[in-house]
């Protein structure tokens, strides 16, 4: 990417801690043993990746990645994770035996990939940031190029999409009230 | 790009609109009438259905679908136009043998119609799809409502087992098609299928794209239940609601193989020596194994899923074959084909079991021929046609798909696929010698009028197809792609 | 001599963030106690100071010197962490709030706010939605059924009125066409009409949603006293419990704020369409904003000291199943009022003024019947005295 997307000097710099504090508490997410501690990395990991969008210039995306995300989703992640109160794993036991076939299969999948995206040379779109926000003629701001992306290139996966949506929460319902399993 | 919205935009997404608008009726009518009113809801399912396809049928004269709409993401195309007919088809089977099923089971019948309904609206979008996130999207649709499905008799445990293995490994499938996606998006940087292969026309092959077509071949095989993507199948099959499980063995397998045909004959045609080598492996393993698991069964329901892994092997030969027309046709008229034989099966299973039998063992088949002659020569009919015996519509489809195959230069492919089909007589003969050779309960079966134009509809559409194909045939070889 | 614009910015900054505490300690909740002291026919503080008010400076110093007891299986990283999580993200918030027009100072010109970012709303919204971890995880780490009651509470609550919140915004949105706040004023002040006039239904829902969202009354059943001894915080003492007392004031501060600026014109004069109120644009516009932000302070303490607390479950249904639809409709409402008539601005005035008059309407209808109510009640058992 050649230029409007600041990865260089101060900016790269700050991506590069954004992006290394993501990683460590997306595994933090994995390795925490308090499921509540899980879900706190999982918010910090939300959080610094809707910083990274902001620092590329994606504010709408950035601050949506925070309103669903981060003050959504995980609000009702945790809500579930507190009124189970699993408390922390303790033994090792009943995941152990998924570790050996892990740490086979990790490589034999990661290692190709990490080979193919490494030395791939990425193409080299000459994109400006202002191209992304060209409405006819007009530059218009972040959240509106957004939305004339969204409501007019890709319309229909939009409108699928809250057909999906519907299905999920008919679904939730469906599967999840009580009062039929009285029926039978 | 700019474009306007045009009032013929609309006009082309009307079988889409109205079968959501039905499904949301359905939903809202569900609440008001209850339990008790049910029939009158797979009725209106039914007509819903019958009136989508007559939209169908109405765009289908429209001129105005000769370009893409709304902005590129929707084309109807001839073979959209099929597959929808195709998925109307299955859909209107699938509700008229739901009837007596769900009426008699303690769960809401609203919402199940419903949600059939919402699974065709994915399946219906799965057909038009003209670019990679819309084709992703209604994929997902299709995929969540069947998760749904699959688990609606939650007081089973099987039903939830097979629900709970279905999402699990479907989302996970998702997944690995998403990011197959992305990397191909990341590599060329649009989402349309015909301008992706217009910029892979002038691309040379990169280990990117191929990682990409690569992760999305192994995601839409998953869908279609090929190995090594097939381990779901016999148990979300078997814990299925067996309306359900005939369904999904139709519906969701068309639509799959309508935007697998889509994807990779529009975008990655060119890399054709690169994925067709992984396909015809594929292909090959999904024919064997299906097969030859198929033989170890004893439940009949089980049996069948490894059947319809076998078949779904067989289709990928259509897939290989695509650079002679008779890749596509193979495609089509054995989709068509499969769609008659499959579902008729599975529905003699729910005529069996609705009368108080399990119906999914093969001793439940014992005897039928003496408790109803007609059942058992019509289940002989689908046997027949599945292991691909003349005159029957398998045949036909077999045939011009082992052709493709030959034509493509997979001359072993088509000669396994030959053997294979040979085994595959013997699980589907148990079946038979079951219903005609051997001794079973005196018990008369009792059918509904809904069940019998349903198995009706699949004989006749089974023994047509095979008998006078030409007809079929004519209407099929215009079901290309961007026509 | 000019100063950098990045100067400003910091003492911006600073400010805020040491006023606004110093305002909720000294002024709001004295306010607050005072006057609920009023209405329910009391004093309160009046000891400390004339008339009570160095109250603010005995709390202050009670609270800080106050020992800081964590429960003994607390999670206590959690424990600590939960009181800024509840402050930081408030303070934050007040950072794209407009307190006035911009001013000159020397020869440099100040706007009032500390940044104007394009996606303001949102970005309020974003922020304000991270405060409910300070609630939630305090309410877990305290190790206390009554606390984790409070949070769960709390969660679900915050969750659900955030959607009628955020439609109600939505509609305001369609009238600005800017998430920018500043925007928002300047609009109103270019179509010479507050945007609570079409916005009515709007403005209700947001400030129903926006006192649910604070946790105040009648929508207080995180802390709850009488059900939950004092709900997530009961295990907080000294500087982290005043840490929740801040995050709460500052958020309805916040709340008020934002309920000023899109709907009733920021930092313009009342009227500002009338002639004969041009006088009303002498005093200085940040006072005006002050004015009003202080005169929803005011409601906030009036409805505390007037309803009584919601049941859990009559407060999901008025957030699913009245404020949602009610946000929907009104969406609804607001576009075709603006699609429906030429320009911008008739359409909007129209809809301001039926709702206006439904409103009224509705009011009357009210007390109609309640007054008809009242009489049949009253021909049916005749009164003890009279009778």
């Amino acid at each position: 990417m050649s230029d409007g997307v600041l990865l260089t000097g101060g900016a790269g710099v700050l991506f590069a801690v954004l992006a290394a504090v993501a990683l460590a508490s997306a595994i933090a997410v994995v390795v925490a043993r308090s499921p509540v501690h899980s879900a706190l990395f999982l918010l910090l990991s939300f959080v610094l990746v809707a910083a990274i969008f902001i620092l590329q210039q994606a504010e709408f995306v950035g601050a949506v990645q925070m309103l669903v995300y981060a003050g959504g989703i995980m609000v009702l992640f945790l809500f579930v994770v507190m009124l189970v109160n699993p408390g922390v794993t303790r033994s090792e036991k009943s995941f152990q035996h998924q570790w050996d076939v892990a740490v086979v299969l990790l490589p034999i999948f990661l290692l190709p990939f990490l080979y193919i995206l490494g030395t791939e040379k990425l193409p080299d779109v000459p994109v400006k940031a202002e191209a992304f926000r060209m409405v006819g003629t007009r530059v218009v701001g972040n959240t509106e190029a957004v939305s004339w992306v969204l409501f007019r290139d890709y319309l229909v996966p939009f409108e699928v999409a809250s057909v999906f949506l519907l299905v999920a929460m008919i679904g939730a319902v469906v599967l999840g009230k009580r009062s039929l399993e009285k029926m039978d | 790009m700019t474009f306007a919205f045009h009032a013929s935009d609309w006009l082309l997404l009307a079988p889409e609109l109205f079968l959501t608008a039905m499904g949301l009726l359905l939903l809202g009518l569900s609440v008001a009438l209850g339990k008790t009113k049910e029939d009158f809801l797979a009725f209106l399912a039914t007509v819903s259905v019958g009136i989508t396809g007559a939209l169908v049928a109405f765009v289908a004269t429209r001129p105005e679908r000769a370009t893409p709409i709304l902005g590129g993401a929707f084309v109807v195309d001839n073979f959209a136009l099929f597959f929808k007919a195709l998925v109307l088809l299955s859909l209107a089977l699938t509700v008229l043998a739901s009837a007596r099923y769900v009426g008699a089971a303690p769960y809401p019948g609203g919402e199940y119609y419903a949600l059939l309904l919402f699974s065709g609206v994915g399946m219906l979008f799965m057909a038009s799809g003209n670019n990679l996130i819309s084709i992703y999207v209604a994929l997902e649709l299709m995929a969540l409502s069947s998760y749904v499905l699959a688990g609606y008799f939650k007081a089973e445990p099987k039903s939830t087992e097979a629900a709970l293995k279905y999402f699990i490994l479907g989302a996970f499938s998702s997944g690995v098609l998403l990011y197959g996606l992305s990397l191909v998006y990341g590599a060329g940087g649009v989402m349309g299928l015909p301008e992706l292969a217009k910029l892979l026309a002038s691309a040379s092959r990169s280990n990117l794209l191929m990682l990409g077509i690569l992760l999305i071949l192994a995601g839409l095989l998953f869908k279609i239940a090929a190995v090594p993507f097939h381990v779901w199948t016999p148990d979300v099959y078997e814990g299925s609601p067996t309306p359900v499980t005939a369904f999904f063995s139709v519906g969701p397998k068309v639509a799959a193989y309508a935007i697998l045909a889509r994807i990779f004959y529009v975008a990655f045609a060119k890399f054709h020596a690169d994925w067709g080598f992984v396909v015809a492996l594929v292909s090959a393993a999904t024919m064997v194994l299906g097969n030859v698991a198929a033989l170890l069964q004893s439940n009949v329901k089980r049996m069948l899923a490894y059947s319809s892994i076998a078949n779904a092997g067989y289709a990928l030969l259509g897939v290989l074959g695509f650079r002679t027309e008779w890749g596509l046709w193979g495609i089509l008229i054995y989709l068509l084909a499969y769609t008659f034989m499959n579902f008729g099966a599975f529905t003699l299973i729910i005529l069996l079991e609705s009368k108080g039998y399990a119906g999914e063992s093969v001793s439940d088949f014992n005897g039928l021929a003496k408790r109803s002659m007609p059942a058992a020569v019509v289940m002989l009919l689908f046997l027949l046609s599945l292991a691909g015996i003349p005159p029957t519509a398998g045949f036909i489809g077999k045939y011009y798909l082992f052709t493709a195959a030959m034509k493509a230069g997979y001359a072993w492919l088509a000669i396994l696929a030959v053997v294979m089909s040979a085994v595959s007589l013997f699980y589907y003969f148990r079946i038979a010698a079951a219903m005609f050779f051997t001794e079973g309960s005196p018990a008369k079966l009792k059918s509904s009028y809904a069940l019998s134009a349903v198995i009706a509809v699949c004989a006749v559409g089974t023994l047509v197809i095979g008998v006078v194909p030409q007809p079929f045939l004519e209407v099929l070889k215009s079901c290309v792609l961007g026509r | 001599m000019t100063l950098p614009p990045a100067f400003w910015t910091y003492l911006k900054v600073v400010l805020l963030v040491a006023l606004v505490p110093a305002i909720v300690g000294f002024v709001v909740v004295l306010a607050e106690r005072r006057l609920m002291g009023f209405m329910q026919a009391r004093l309160g503080p009046n000891r400390v100071g004339p008339q009570g008010t160095l109250q603010g400076l005995a709390d202050l110093l009670k609270l800080v010197t106050k020992e800081d007891i964590t429960p003994s299986r607390a999670e206590k990283a959690v424990h600590s962490l939960a009181p800024v999580l509840a402050v930081i993200p408030a303070l934050t918030a007040l950072s794209v709030i407009p307190f006035g027009p911009p001013v000159r100072v020397g020869r440099t010109v100040v706007p009032l706010w500390v940044a104007d970012v394009n996606i303001g709303l949102l970005f309020l919204l974003a922020i304000t939605s991270i405060g409910v971890y300070g609630i939630i995880l305090g309410g877990w780490s305290s190790n206390n059924k009554y606390s984790l009651l409070g949070g769960l509470r709390s969660a679900a609550q915050l969750v659900s009125y955030e959607v009628p919140m955020g439609l109600a915004l939505v509609s305001v949105l369609l009238m600005t066409r800017s998430l920018s706040l500043v925007q928002s004023v300047r609009r109103q002040e270019a179509m010479h009409l507050w945007f609570v006039f079409p916005g009515l239904l709007a403005f209700f829902i947001y400030f129903v949603a926006g006192v649910a969202e604070t946790n105040r009354n009648p929508f207080d059943l995180p802390e709850a006293e009488s059900e939950l001894v004092s709900g997530f915080n009961t295990e907080y003492s000294g500087v982290k419990f005043a840490f929740f007392f801040l995050g709460e004031y500052t958020a309805m501060i916040i709340i008020s704020c934002v309920a000023v600026t899109v709907f009733f014109g920021g930092w313009l004069p009342p009227f500002p369409n009338v002639k004969a109120l041009e006088f009303l644009w002498q005093v200085p516009p940040a006072l005006w904003f002050l004015a009003k932000v202080a005169a929803f302070l005011f409601a906030y303490i009036w409805f505390r000291s007037t309803f009584p607390r919601y049941r859990f479950d009559q407060l999901m249904a008025l957030g699913w199943k009245w404020l949602i639809p009610l946000a929907l409709t009104n969406i609804l409402l607001v576009a075709f009022a603006i699609l429906l008539t030429p320009g911008w601005t008739t359409g909007l005035v129209w809809l301001g003024w039926t709702l206006g008059v439904l409103f009224v309407l509705a009011y009357l209808a009210a007390k109609l019947r309640q007054k008809l109510a009242r009489r049949e009640r009253l021909a049916a058992e005749p009164h003890p005295v009279e009778g």
